[in-house]
């Protein structure tokens, strides 16, 4: 099958829409699931970005009443859990799909129909989350969404305070959608271990297949805990039980530490996939070598270990001993040290390089400062005292955007722009990318630097409006404008994919003159990926190819 | 199946804490003292790791008969651990009036045993599936690797009742 489509690719019939169509949903290509997963993903990403328009439409001026509270809440629960669960992770997984295979010389995953299971179960659980807004009273006929946050503490979860189904949709598509992340995790360390190309020893892999390494080990440490906390709050709410019923001696806190046992590591499950972009984009555009390779792998599997020792930072507040205060600040504290061992590497790689200012190296930048000043806000939360005064403030919420939009999303537009030429064939627009960066770091810096001071001022989160005259009016007025920054550079990225799709110049199979196997095949690489099984002698192949003067296997 | 196993590793970790965080926090309704050790049907359940091993012995050497008799020794052996849970089951709900909405006792211990029945099943099913296979001559020595990684989960499910009895029967008690 594949031997026919690869010899005669132009010259077949133009295919039905319908049979195309088929061809993509039964297949277990992992470039075709990688690339569902991106497109299912930037859905995701419009719908979370509509719903965090609402809340700032609402928010743009005391006693706003542009959607009543009762669709705050519900904006807001909606918000969170597309962008985590439904965005961003699916986003992770699909570049994890479509470059791990190319990057260590792979024909395929490791399972390839586990691979598309795990797509097929991640696409129903976002599913099932927006069939909520028609199905939450079931057969009441009311439409109504999740509005319990998004880490849905207890007892608000529980049937008496949630009535109706909406809450149910919730947890259901998150026990699905877990499901499925758990089943790609294992397909990757399946294929980083089984799957590498003569040659690829594990010190030979590129900092990116470490990387996702790392967050699919980490994905199997964090998923399941909110897989079983979402049975206990299953058994809960359909069988009566009393996991989290405190008038039966159950316990709401114990639900917090289940879902934040989950919800730290998750931040790296996201973040360090982006660190793996930046670890790739940034060499290449500096024209140099990674600085440090061994410590940065250290140094990232220790993020992995640290990671899942932290998580009730983000409950100073409940009150816990000061044992456990001290224990939480400490270990948070330490991710710090690998983090900045980290962003030191990536400096020492560009320092004395020859810089090419293209829009994937753009983004690197922007997340280098941006990723730098959460990490610094980070380590004024993570101090107890500091954080009694701002949790479930404005600071937060600016905060832990700062992680996830300044230098998750950044880095996402850095590895579209870098890998689009591979996975298209064809060169994106520069001007519209660049276009697209500067519209987005003024929207991003309008909002999110903004956000810190009305927390600091006092603006809890999840208000649906204010009384004015507390200082916070200006603040709110400024941030709600840099939305409309942000969404006009979405605009242009959006519109930079589709023309470039068809009508960008070709692109050649390496158009940055980078080191790593991917660029070694055609742009899009076909079926089967390599032609020849490739042969590894060093960290950068294409390097020992490009110049067989001066290998780099004579240095490693 | 070893990163399947750690991440279902992690779910019973996480319902083991929440059983032993629960002990003696009911407030009212039965304890766990009501509760018999399943002597009989543990050994039974830990038996059969030993004669899963010996059929994947057996068909690593070739020997079909051998590992047709051990295979189904196993699955007897796991049926009779779901019919003593089954059995401990009614006599708790009729006998003893605990259900899984009685009290906080009842809710761990329902959801913790129940999840680990809900994995003997699932090998029981696998189990099966592979004894059919091999009635119609489908199992060969070729695929001893594969029943291997089967008889991998019927370890770890083993294992973990050996920490859910410490933690119900033994702590708990």
């Amino acid at each position: 099958m594949s031997i026919i489509s690869v010899n005669l690719p132009r010259t077949q019939p133009a295919i039905p829409i319908v049979d195309k169509l088929h061809q993509w949903v039964i297949t277990v290509d992992h470039k075709r699931l990688g690339l569902m997963y991106i497109f299912y993903a930037l859905s995701f990403l419009v719908f979370g970005g509509i719903e965090a328009t609402i809340m700032r439409i609402q928010l743009i001026r005391p006693h706003n009443d542009f959607v009543s509270p009762q669709v705050f809440n519900q904006m807001f629960t909606m918000h969170g859990t597309t962008m985590i669960f439904f965005a961003a992770m699916p986003l992770v997984f699909g570049f994890a799909n479509y470059l791990v295979p190319l990057m260590i010389g792979a024909r395929d995953m490791a399972f390839p129909r586990l691979n598309a299971f795990s797509f097929w179960l991640t696409a129903l659980g976002g599913i099932l989350l927006y069939f909520s807004v028609i199905g939450g009273y079931g057969l009441y006929g009311a439409g109504n969404a999740p509005d319990v946050g998004w880490f849905a503490y207890a007892p608000l979860t529980a049937r008496t305070f949630s009535p109706g189904h909406s809450t149910d949709f919730w947890t259901l598509s998150l026990l699905v959608s877990g499901f499925g992340s758990i089943g790609t995790a294992i397909n990757i360390i399946a294929t980083v271990l089984c799957m590498r190309c003569p040659g690829m020893t594990l010190g030979r892999m590129p900092l990116l297949v470490w990387l996702n390494l790392t967050m699919a080990g980490l994905v199997i440490l964090a998923v399941s805990p909110l897989t079983a906390a979402q049975i206990m709050l299953l058994v809960d709410r359909y069988l009566g039980g009393h996991f989290f019923d405190t008038q039966a001696g159950g316990s709401a806190v114990v639900w917090m530490h289940f879902f934040w046992v989950f919800g730290h590591p998750e931040v790296y499950v996201l973040v360090i996939p982006a660190f793996a972009f930046v670890s790739e984009i940034i060499p290449v555009f500096s024209r140099k070598a990674i600085f440090g390779y061994p410590v940065m792998v250290a140094a990232t599997v220790a993020i992995g270990f640290i990671s899942v020792s932290v998580w009730a930072h983000h409950m100073f507040t409940v009150g816990m001993t000061s044992f456990g205060n001290t224990f939480f600040v400490l270990s948070t504290m330490a991710i710090a040290v690998p983090t900045g061992i980290k962003i030191f590497n990536w400096l020492a790689t560009m320092w004395g390089g020859k810089i090419h200012f293209r829009a994937p190296m753009l983004f690197c930048l922007a997340f280098l400062f941006q990723f730098l000043t959460a990490g610094l806000t980070g380590i004024m939360l993570s101090s107890a005292p500091f954080n009694w005064q701002l949790s479930n403030s404005y600071f937060v919420v600016a905060h832990f955007h700062y992680v996830i939009v300044g230098a998750i999303l950044f880095a996402l537009f850095g590895a579209f722009y870098y890998w689009f030429p591979k996975a298209s064939g064809r060169m994106y627009s520069e001007r519209l990318a660049k276009l697209h960066f500067w519209l987005f770091i003024i929207g991003f810096h309008l909002t999110f630097d903004f956000m810190h001071v009305p927390g600091i001022l006092g603006m809890p989160r999840r208000i649906y409006t204010y009384e004015p005259g507390r200082g916070w009016d200006a603040w709110n007025l400024i941030v709600t404008i840099g939305v409309l920054f942000q969404a006009a550079g979405i605009l242009a990225f959006v519109g930079n994919l589709l023309w470039s799709y068809f009508q960008g110049k070709t692109a050649g199979s390496d158009p940055w003159d980078a080191w790593t196997l991917e660029w070694s095949t055609h742009s899009p690489p076909p079926e089967y990926n390599f032609e020849t099984v490739p042969v590894v002698k060093s960290r950068r192949p294409l390097w020992d190819i490009k110049h067989p003067e001066d290998p780099d296997w004579k240095y490693e | 199946m070893y990163c399947l196993i750690a991440a279902e590793a992690a779910i019973f970790v996480i319902l083991i804490v929440a059983y032993l965080f629960y002990i003696g926090k009911s407030l009212s309704g039965p304890t766990p003292a009501i509760l018999h050790v399943p002597v009989l049907f543990t050994v039974c359940l830990l038996s059969s790791s030993l004669t899963i091993h010996a059929a994947v012995k057996a068909l690593s050497r070739g020997n079909d008969r051998a590992f047709g008799f051990w295979l189904l020794v196993t699955i007897v052996l796991g049926a009779i651990f779901l019919v003593g849970t089954a059995f401990e089951w009614r006599h708790l709900i009729h006998d003893e009036g605990l259900t899984i909405q009685t009290n906080l006792f009842g809710t761990t211990y329902y959801t913790l045993v129940g999840l680990h029945a809900f994995h003997v099943t699932v090998g029981l099913l696998a189990l099966a599936a592979v004894s059919i296979f091999g009635f119609f001559g489908r199992v060969g020595k070729a695929d001893a690797p594969r029943v291997d990684v089967l008889s991998l989960y019927w370890h770890f499910v083993d294992v973990v009742w050996v920490v859910v009895f410490t933690v119900v029967y033994g702590i708990g008690r």
